[in-house]
């Protein structure tokens, strides 16, 4: 964490904008913003921390397009003046009367708009669509978002570890272990402490176990979207067997709350390695022919390949993160480029393909199931025994920053530390952030009927990006 | 050999029996619901989800009750896409103020006679975002509320038993 003058952080998001290095995350508090950022040549994420008593700040955004919505939540949130953003409009607060967005204008001969949403025809979460088409032919998307923002940041200023541990767990509840991981790992990092080896190797076989499950719901979830519902009905018993196991070795189908700072809430009990060896066996016969079907089924492929492409270029600029990354060339897993406990004593490769369509992220999703299984296979192999849990001692104000691999990217937790004890400020960065703008680049010129297919393949995040 | 492998995962069936409606506070909702609108639609109910500010921890478990295991359809209860096809809203989330407006459509959509179910603690108003100036609280403070089902989230096996609780009286 580094205090910078205005003239570094211009600088800094000059560095973004030729690509010398990727922005992880920008956030505020009254009279202070912060920016996360790779360097290509730097091993790990460092913090800018720039004053601005008078709540204004250079925009990075005018700059470096990816860093929009953020800077148009931090004025919402925070009445923070980034000078010089391209787009002013309202982004996480909605005002009094949510219909009332200016949208971009559209213009041009034979186009017309198709709204949808918030309230969608699955079971989804809520967001707003606004296509402009051409026949039917997706000519734009903007996306509207925000109608699930419940003040998480707010919640947080003044709550106990305790309680934010809690809040930062239901920031996007498909990734509740991820969240809960970079929250006690953030808090470690402020306090100088780390959680013993046992409880980061549990850790570890949980967070996989979440990545299974999710990956395997949504293998199924895109190809029913192409109408293959066979792969979605064998995926889903998969995909509970796994919440099943979950519920018997942790106490909880999602594993909410097990993850706390300092260690793990509960350990593994005698018949866990067991029950999770058996998993991993069946789920390794059940869904090696799922994927030879998948391969195989001309009518999926038709559907998938050459659909919804994210250019590599875009991915890397925008820092896109998880398999919506890996799909289009982006070679970042925060388990193994940032490396953190117990991966950097684990075998496991990263699956990278260029490609960037449907069909890519459905494999990206397939190889990491397989790597996923064998990394818990490793980690119940050699499971270091010991104590799970260590104390929580408040040293005075102090701040941490961590990064976690969630099934869709890497979650960013950044937060300070009060006199006592308590939570200062949280920033929880989900890898929605930068993977909803590129949705719209990737829906670009295919045709409406496509687009579930192209949003499921993405699966981003609405309360994770809410906040 | 694909087929066959796949067929022996469903050996013996997956399909949970049904559960037993053991909460009081479910057979009690039981009773009371109104006998004519019951006769009315019979054993069957289409519910329509509304996320009003989930975590989207609800939403999966509410997805769970489609797989194999819970085979909601065969009680008779499907999810519909429209708030006019629908008998049930099931509503989760503590309600964001960003999607008041969008429930009360959702809820003035929906043809009589209608139930609303709160799922999920935040839906109840005692979830983490409790208090939150962002969220209005219980989804009860919004539109009017039959059946509450508690957790964080609920199992599939809790909502089920929810669900069954209005179509037995
Ligand atoms: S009740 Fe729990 S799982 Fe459901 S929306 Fe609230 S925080 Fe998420």
């Amino acid at each position: 964490m580094s205090a910078v003058d205005t003239a570094q952080w211009q600088q800094m998001a000059q560095r973004m904008a030729s690509g010398d290095c990727t922005l992880f995350g920008l956030w505020g508090e009254p009279g202070r913003v912060h920016m996360a950022v790779l360097d290509h040549d730097a091993p790990a994420i460092a913090v800018h921390s720039l004053d601005c008593p008078d709540n204004s700040f250079p925009s990075v955004s005018a700059v470096h397009a990816p860093a929009i919505r953020l800077e148009r939540a931090m004025r919402d949130l925070f009445g923070l003046d980034p000078v010089g953003l391209p787009d002013t409009r309202p982004w996480l607060d909605h005002g009094p009367n949510p219909t009332a967005y200016p949208f971009l204008p559209v213009e041009g001969e034979s186009l017309h708009q198709i709204a949808v949403g918030p309230v969608h025809a699955g079971i989804i979460e809520p967001g707003h669509f606004r296509f402009t088409a051409d026949g039917e032919t997706v000519v734009r998307l903007e996306q509207r978002l925000g109608y699930v923002h419940k003040g998480i940041e707010h919640l947080m200023h003044g709550a106990t570890l305790d309680q934010a541990a809690r809040l930062a767990g239901r920031t996007s509840g498909d990734s509740t272990v991820a969240y809960a991981l970079a929250f006690a790992r953030a808090v470690e990092a402020a306090l100088g402490i780390e959680a013993p080896p046992r409880a980061a190797w549990l850790r570890g076989v949980m967070a996989e176990l979440e990545r299974i499950a999710n990956h395997l719901g949504d293998f199924g979830a895109i190809c029913n979207d192409a109408s293959f519902s066979i792969m979605l009905a064998h995926c889903g018993i998969l995909r509970e067997r796994v919440l099943r196991c979950a519920a018997a070795c942790f106490g909880h189908r999602l594993m909410m709350d097990r993850i706390v700072p300092g260690g793990v809430a509960v350990g593994l009990p005698a018949d866990g390695a067991a029950r999770i060896r058996s998993l991993i066996d069946e789920i390794r016969v059940r869904f090696t022919p799922l994927v030879e079907l998948y391969d195989a089924t001309a009518s999926l492929q038709d559907r998938t390949v050459g659909t919804g492409i994210l250019h590599p270029d875009l991915a890397r600029r925008f820092g896109a993160g998880g398999h919506v990354g890996r799909a289009s060339g982006r070679n970042f897993d925060a388990r193994r480029s940032i490396g953190y406990p117990p991966y950097d004593q684990l075998r496991f490769e990263v699956p990278v393909r260029e490609e960037g369509d449907v069909n890519a992220r459905v494999w990206i999703r397939i190889k990491e199931i397989e790597q996923s299984l064998a990394l818990i296979e490793q980690m119940l192999n050699r499971m270091p025994e010991g104590e799970v849990r260590i104390a929580i001692e408040p040293t005075g104000p102090c701040e941490g920053m961590a990064l976690a691999e969630a099934f869709r990217g890497d979650v960013l937790v950044w937060l300070r530390i009060d006199a006592a004890g308590r939570i200062d400020r949280c920033h929880l960065r989900d890898a929605s952030w930068f993977q909803w703008p590129l949705l719209e680049a990737a829906i670009e010129g295919n045709i409406v009927a496509d687009f579930p297919l192209c949003n499921k393949s993405f699966n981003c995040s609405y309360s994770g990006h809410d906040l | 050999m694909t087929l066959k492998t796949l067929l022996q995962g469903l050996r013996p069936p997956v399909t949970e029996p049904v559960p037993a409606l053991d909460d009081p506070e479910l057979a009690a909702l039981a009773a009371k619901l109104d006998r004519t609108a019951q006769r009315r639609l019979g054993r069957s109910l289409s519910i329509r989800e509304v996320d009003a500010g989930s975590c989207n921890g609800c939403e999966l478990e509410i997805h769970a009750l489609n797989n194999a295991f819970y085979d909601l359809e065969r009680f008779g209860l499907r999810f519909v896409a429209s708030p006019r096809h629908a008998d049930v809203l099931m509503v989760t989330g503590p309600v964001t103020k960003h999607m008041r407006q969008a429930l009360e459509r959702t809820w003035r959509a929906t043809p009589d006679p209608k139930w609303v179910v709160a799922v999920g603690d935040c839906a109840a108003g005692t979830g983490v975002f409790a208090g939150s100036p962002a969220c209005i609280g219980a989804v009860a403070e919004v539109v009017p509320v039959d059946l509450v089902i508690r957790g964080c989230p609920p199992t599939p096996t809790q909502l089920l038993q929810g669900l069954l609780a209005l179509l037995q009286s």
